[in-house]
């Protein structure tokens, strides 16, 4: 006799997304279910696979009820709960928050090895940034290219944090992290040393794969030549933390 | 320890001070420090040598005229601030006048500070109770005035959940600025199963022009330590940390002194009044970030890592400290408990309005003849703080208007000067209660420039994780610069209040969704300064 049949320890709710009728398990969050029914919420610090960051503030999503805004990434699923991801609200303050980071560092994007594809550039499209309306922040930053395979352009950089989580959650090296504060944060590698001379660096590639942008990229690369290959990362993360 | 025995204690204490006849008290706090109290303590605790032993020499806390420092008062032991006979402006050199005055019934005319001036007598004072009457660092002085008879009669006659009952009835909101109900985040924390649960006492106060938290741990820090003791005791908690800011090094002095007193004679530890009730205090000291007075930021930096918030839920209450429910209150919520405890939750309730009851601490700051701290119930009218308690404008001049809530908060108009103080009527102003900064500007003070002030402020202290508060503080910043330099147009203007729209809508935590504040409340009640800057 088999014996009886086993619990299921997390329940499933239902609830809608812009007028569709959705159901998850209610440890996951927004962004996970309408990425998984193929609902765009536009994300540059959100990567499957990763710890949630709540950075960029561009999956923020409105939730009936709900006086405040909502960021897709870190809110779990609840019964009944009624979304919507795309109002003419949420449109507008996404496109400006694309045209806060353009602004934020020097981003050209016809002299950038990502350029075609780099997630920054594409979500400014798909948003319908087509001119700005504030000033370039004119301060520069250096490029690091002390490292024999990689390179990091601070420029390009938006601060989400990516390269820290993989390096940390996925190959355990924790080899980068955040220095300063506000504007002038910098991702760095070890004590903010040159990336050659980290101790804890593995050269293991993953913190350029992630990027959304043309800051940490492979050396040799010209204009337009930097593909990155994410799919590893919700491969790995799946085998280590199986559901 | 039995409740009789601190009693006794305590009695026994006040018998030894009655035996001197006259108490000289100095005010050690840090702005009567910086104008030279130490100076005058010294002086006259030199002269006092040869007299008659009938005289203490004590340095006691803040006094609240910060103003008039350094402060002398002259009292006979037990008396009130009010029932003293205060001294102003007290030099080394006035130290053998103020002795040889001692016994004669009219006071010293050129020193005189009289207590019957409304400053004193209309304020209300319960968390500032003790505060300038006792010696800080002195153990036996708290005693004397009743010091941990709450914690003492919490732990022997009341359960935990007589205790949560008071607080809540009590009607005690959180008094760091965003007014939470007290009673419902202790009972929150209480309910959490587990075993490790923490209690945090946020001291890292950062509003520019605001120094309530900082009177109150120089002044007083043995309330702190027992009301995080009976919220500890109350929710279940056995530790308890402080987290205050490295610029108060005096604060962070007696505090540290003063956990250690209350250690050795048995207020903190394991078993307290025999009891197995224990709780432990640490000191963590901040290093000046604002945003670490962010509860999810502080408590990231009290685990040593990067003081920046994380996204809420989960709150504090069921995963904070280590992933432990904590509870995390202000310096002057913690500093309330005892006397609720003392005197009942309806006691309490019976102060200030419907919504905010008690009392509210205020640093009063800007152009006004009385600066210094104030404690008022709330629901008090901001005209009669200002005009009354903090005696106008000097030299007769009008109020423009009153920032309040600091870099969260915004600026109310004279027109508005009637409103009653409490969280719900400055909420509908544009601005909020915040931790009780309250800055007077005169007509001389340009709107714009208060605005582009706390604008820069809160793009240096933004720590840079959420896009919106890292880049849009910036960009309101520059915005403002150009409006100020008569540089801008109406489509920078509009630019700015869109991005206050955004930034207020999708910033992370709380010190990016208050940055616009002071520009939209500046706005609301003086755009005709902004317009008149505009160059189309």
């Amino acid at each position: 006799m088999p014996g009886p049949a086993s619990q299921p320890k997390v329940r499933v709710v239902t609830f809608r997304v812009d007028d569709q009728d959705l159901s998850a398990r209610e440890d996951e969050t927004l962004i996970e279910v309408c990425r998984e029914h193929r609902i765009p919420i536009p994300s540059l610090c959100y990567l499957e696979g990763l710890s949630a960051w709540g950075g960029c503030r561009l999956c923020m999503v409105e939730i009936v009820g709900q006086p405040r805004l909502a960021a897709a990434c870190s809110t779990r699923v609840v019964e009944g709960m009624e979304v919507h991801t795309d109002t003419e609200r949420l449109r507008r303050y996404r496109r400006t928050l694309v045209e806060l980071l353009f602004a934020e560092r020097a981003h050209v994007c016809s002299v950038c090895v990502s350029n075609g594809h780099c997630e920054l550039q594409t979500l400014a499209q798909r948003c319908g940034v087509d001119h700005m309306r504030m000033p370039r922040r004119a301060v520069s930053y250096p490029v690091d290219s002390s490292h024999e395979m990689f390179r990091v352009d601070h420029d390009r950089c938006i601060l989400c944090t990516r390269c820290v989580r993989v390096c940390d959650e996925i190959e355990g090296a924790h080899t980068w992290d955040v220095m300063g504060r506000g504007s002038d944060c910098r991702v760095i590698t070890d004590m903010a040393q040159p990336w050659a001379e980290s101790e804890t660096c593995t050269s293991c590639g993953k913190c350029v794969q992630v990027c959304p942008t043309g800051a940490l990229v492979k050396q040799g690369t010209s204009v337009g030549e930097m593909v990155k290959d994410q799919h590893f990362l919700p491969i790995l993360a799946r085998r280590r933390h199986p559901r | 320890m039995h409740l009789d025995d601190l009693a006794e204690q305590a009695a026994t204490i006040r018998a030894r001070d009655a035996e001197t006849e006259h108490e000289i008290r100095v005010c050690m706090a840090a702005s009567c420090q910086s104008s030279g109290s130490g100076q005058v303590l010294d002086a006259l605790r030199a002269g006092v040598e040869p007299q008659t032993q009938s005289c203490r020499v004590k340095g006691v806390g803040c006094m609240g005229l910060c103003s008039a420092g350094p402060l002398v008062a002259v009292a006979a032991p037990g008396d009130t601030l009010n029932a003293s006979r205060l001294y102003r402006d007290v030099a080394p050199t006035d130290a053998p006048a103020i002795l040889d005055n001692l016994g004669n019934p009219e006071p010293i005319e050129r020193l005189h500070c009289p207590t019957d001036q409304p400053f004193f007598t209309a304020q209300h004072r319960i968390v500032l109770e003790h505060s300038g009457r006792i010696d800080p660092d002195s153990l036996d002085d708290a005693i004397a005035v009743g010091g941990y008879s709450a914690l003492v009669r919490a732990l022997t006659e009341l359960t935990p959940a007589e205790v949560l009952r008071e607080v809540t009835s009590s009607g005690l909101r959180g008094r760091g600025g965003g007014g939470y109900p007290t009673g419902l985040k202790w009972s929150t924390v209480a309910k959490m199963p587990g075993g490790q649960k923490y209690v945090v006492c946020n001291a890292d106060e950062g509003d520019p022009g605001a120094f309530m938290d900082r009177a109150v741990l120089e002044s007083d820090p043995h309330r702190v330590i027992e009301g995080m003791a009976i919220a500890g005791y109350a929710v279940g908690a056995s530790k308890g940390y402080v987290y205050v800011r490295a610029e108060y090094p005096l604060a962070v002095e007696r505090l540290t002194n003063a956990i250690r007193k209350a250690k050795r004679a048995g207020f903190l530890g394991s078993q307290i009044a025999d009891t197995q009730f224990g709780f432990e205090i640490e000191l963590r000291l901040g290093a000046g970030a604002f945003v670490c007075g962010e509860e999810t930021a502080l408590m990231a930096s009290i685990q040593g890592l990067r003081g920046q918030p994380r996204p809420r839920p989960p709150y504090p209450a069921e995963a904070g400290l280590w992933g432990c429910p904590t509870l995390i209150n202000n310096v002057e919520t913690f500093a309330n408990i005892a006397p609720i405890v003392r005197e009942g939750g309806d006691w309490f309730a019976a102060l200030g309005t419907e919504g905010s009851k008690g009392t509210k601490v205020f640093a009063l700051a800007g152009t006004i003849v009385n600066t210094g701290l104030i404690e008022v119930p709330m629901g008090t009218r901001l005209a009669h703080i200002i005009e009354v308690i903090g005696g106008g404008i000097p030299g007769g001049g009008r109020v423009k208007a009153v920032q309040t809530g600091g870099p969260s908060g915004g600026c109310i108009p004279r027109a508005h000067l009637d409103t009653p103080v409490d969280y719900d009527s400055l909420k509908g102003l544009g601005t909020i209660m915040g931790s009780g900064g309250m800055i007077v500007m005169d007509e001389r003070s340009s709107m714009v420039d208060v605005a582009r002030y706390f604008m820069e402020f809160c793009m240096t202290e933004s720590c840079g994780k959420c896009v919106p508060c890292r880049t849009g503080t910036q960009q309101m910043h520059a915005l403002l610069e150009r409006i100020a330099a008569a540089e801008a147009g109406r489509a920078e203007l509009a630019l700015l209040e869109e991005l206050c729209e955004v930034v207020q809508a999708t910033s992370l935590c709380g010190l990016g969704q208050t940055a616009p504040n002071p520009v939209l409340s500046t706005l609301r009640y003086f755009r005709d300064e902004y317009e008149s800057r505009l160059v189309d």
